[in-house]
């Protein structure tokens, strides 16, 4: 039997992954890649207490969600195009023009 | 009623607003015109309110609620009565005589149109000072005029000597008006209110104790102001100012404040004969302290500030005696020849190219008529001689030491008149007769402009009949003060009007035989007592060595020591660190995005560790 608690170590599971990724990766492609697991992380979260509450309010949250994390990739890849015609990488530990 | 005392107050701030508004410019003589008519304006405004109050009746107006504090309530009132109405006819005569004046006199000055926004607003400041109700406006009119003064003393403030003279009045001044504050402070402390009426009306279910620590420290207030011993040191140095500023400020009006005060809390000075006997042997003292300082000096201006100081002296004995009405008589009269004195001696200036020494001066009277015959009308009201002015004021308040037993009181001033009479005309002679001096050092003295002279002309009247207005005077201040009839018989009244006529004649006499003949030989000037008046009895080097220097040497330790070591250090210190922890930890701000990161994680989990531990529902 499937229960709630499954549903939120996996939501978990998923959180840290992309935690580790944002941390770990330097590649700021990765790097979006990263923050799209860790949004759907929470999405499962919110899904699953949803479903068990019987309260719509969560889905209609991760349908949010979704929705705000596409215009975010469609921003995100866009100035990740400009940025790599410019300078041909996206390694982000080149990216420090504004050290202290 | 109430617009006359509107304008009577507004009057000379509006034109001291509108000369200030040329004050960089070139001279403009319509600042000068059209301030002095403001104060024509408000000499008439204040005729009416005279005549007015005349009658017995009292303006009192409160133009607004100025402090609203607590239980403090301070409006913004003006009252005129007798005594007030007095001031401000002295005040705005003397003030609208010198502005007319002033334009002649300051006609070559680059700063014309300055000297008039200052001279209205001292003007207006002197206003507030004698119209007010309550001690908190009186205060404000007190430091207004102050710092004209300062303004107006050190108004060549490119000359080093008359920008050190005004810091040395404003600083005297500053430490009397500690004194006065003190007093304001107490008087609300005890009485509970600062309104003259309110405060008056408890005087006696006073505890004397209280009373004499409010007289005294207000006193210190009047000695600062009105230059009594020991702090008189600035007068004489005031001198530096224009010489209108010295007839208006430093002789007629601002100097009796002081005066003004003590008359102005007579009910308070009544009840406590301590303080008053104080008052009145102080005045004594500086009355013949003064005399006989004047009596060797030799600059022209200086005699006749130390005879102002004399003659504040005695004032202030009529006042100490309360006799109050005598001091208000003596501060009008001598206020009128005092100033036409000052404005003498300003023509006597401009004819001599600002020379001062008198001794280079000599056998005037030919080259300038008029104002010798108004200087030596001036003396002889100043010397008390009948029937001008100062004989009437001068002999009241010896009739009133000597009523009131108090002999020694009766013998300084007694002495005082003579020396009064004799240093008058030594200064008359020396400048006015004798050989002609002058004509050794190059000068060639020419006669005032003929507006300048007629602007005397008021003060030249009033100084030779204001004396005939005793009895109306008295009738008219009844209402106000005590007016205490001195029971002396008649044989002794004549005697003693015969020996004050006596001495004050003696002394003009001695004057003029000793001075006609070329003065006092030489040998006089090495003796002790001449070098002892001659440098004012030391009393500006003793302040100088005992209190100036310690002081600046004080000053430079704690600079030095305490100021640089101790407290720009810790300053320093602080800041030194605050930079230093800054230069450390701006390596985190390196710009790379997984740091940041990194960064962000820790604090996120700091903040969740904290909202964990101090989670309210636990």
């Amino acid at each position: 039997m499937i229960t709630l608690s499954h549903y939120l170590i996996l939501s978990a599971i998923l959180f840290c992954i992309g935690l580790v990724g944002i941390y770990r990766r330097k590649n700021l492609l990765m790097l979006l890649f990263s923050t799209e697991i860790l949004l759907n992380a929470t999405n499962v979260g919110f899904a699953a207490i949803s479903k068990f509450y019987g309260d719509l309010t969560g889905q209609m949250f991760a349908f949010f969600i979704v929705a705000v994390a596409a215009s975010e990739v469609a921003v995100g890849l866009g100035l990740m195009i400009v940025w790599y015609k410019r300078r041909g990488t996206l390694d982000i530990d080149s990216m420090q023009s504004m050290h202290g | 009623m109430e617009a006359y005392l509107y304008t009577a107050l507004f009057a000379p701030f509006v034109g001291s607003l509108f000369a200030a508004m040329f004050s960089n410019r070139p001279k403009n003589l319509v600042a000068g015109i059209a301030a002095s008519t403001l104060l024509f304006v408000s000499w008439i405004s204040s005729v009416v309110l005279l005549l007015h109050v005349a009658h017995g009746e009292v303006v009192h107006v409160k133009m607004m609620d100025w402090i609203q504090a607590g239980g403090l309530a301070i409006p913004f009132g003006f009252v005129v009565d007798q005594v007030s109405a007095t001031m401000m006819f002295v005040v705005t005569t003397v003030s609208t005589v010198v502005h007319v004046y002033s334009i002649g006199y300051m006609d070559h000055d680059k700063s014309f149109n300055r000297f008039f926004a200052w001279l209205s607003a001292f003007v207006f400041s002197m206003m507030i000072l004698v119209m007010s109700d309550n001690f908190a406006g009186l205060f404000i009119g007190w430091e207004g005029v102050g710092l004209c003064s300062w303004a107006l003393i050190g108004f060549w403030y490119e000359r080093d000597s008359a920008s050190w003279a005004a810091s040395e009045a404003f600083i005297m001044n500053r430490i009397a008006d500690l004194g006065m504050l003190i007093g304001i402070f107490l008087v609300y402390w005890n009485f509970g209110s600062l309104q003259y009426d309110v405060v008056f009306s408890q005087v006696n279910g006073m505890e004397s104790s209280i009373l004499m620590l409010v007289t005294a420290f207000l006193f210190i207030g009047a000695m600062g102001k009105s230059a009594q011993f020991p702090l008189h040191t600035w007068l004489a140095d005031a001198m530096e100012g224009p010489t209108p500023v010295s007839a208006l400020i430093h002789a007629a009006t601002m100097v009796t404040a002081g005066v003004y005060l003590v008359i102005r809390a007579n009910p308070l000075y009544g009840e406590v004969p301590e303080v008053s006997h104080f008052i009145a042997g102080l005045g004594a003292f500086v009355a013949i302290f003064a005399a006989s300082m004047a009596l060797v000096n030799r600059d022209l201006k200086r005699i006749i500030a130390y005879s102002t100081l004399s003659q504040l002296g005695y004032m202030f004995v009529a006042a100490g005696l309360g006799a109050y009405w005598i001091a208000l008589f003596h501060l009008m009269t001598h206020a009128f020849f005092k100033a036409l004195l000052f404005l003498g001696a300003g023509n006597v200036m401009h004819a001599m190219n600002d020379e001062l020494d008198i001794f280079k001066m000599g056998g005037l009277a030919k080259k300038m008529k008029w104002t010798m015959i108004m200087m030596t009308l001036a003396s002889l009201a100043l010397a008390g001689i009948y029937p001008f002015a100062g004989f009437f004021s001068k002999d009241k308040i010896l009739e009133a030491a000597f009523a009131t037993e108090h002999y020694v009181l009766w013998t300084t001033l007694w002495v005082t008149a003579g020396l009064t009479a004799f240093y008058s005309f030594r200064l008359v002679m020396l400048v006015f007769f004798g050989e002609e001096r002058y004509k050794i050092f190059g000068f060639h003295p020419h006669e005032a402009y003929k507006y300048m002279l007629w602007a005397m002309a008021p003060l030249a009247v009033l100084a030779v009949i204001a004396g005939f207005f005793e009895h109306d005077f008295v009738h008219f201040v009844s209402n106000m003060l005590p007016i205490e009839e001195y029971h002396v018989s008649s044989s002794t009244f004549w005697t003693l009007v015969a020996v004050t006529l006596g001495i004050a004649v003696t002394g003009i006499a001695v004057a003029v035989f000793a001075y006609s003949r070329g003065g006092f030989s030489k040998k006089l000037e090495k003796t002790f007592i001449y070098k002892l008046l001659f440098n004012q009895y030391y009393i500006p080097k003793l302040y100088d060595d005992f209190i100036c220097k310690p002081y600046a040497e004080i000053s430079r330790i704690f600079w030095k020591d305490l100021d640089l070591k101790v407290v720009d250090a810790t300053v320093d210190l602080i800041a030194g660190t605050i930079y230093k922890l800054g230069m450390v930890s701006r390596v985190v701000q390196s710009g790379n995005l997984s740091n940041m990161l990194r960064w962000m994680g820790v604090g996120l989990l700091a903040l969740l560790l904290a909202a964990i531990l101090y989670s309210p529902i636990r």
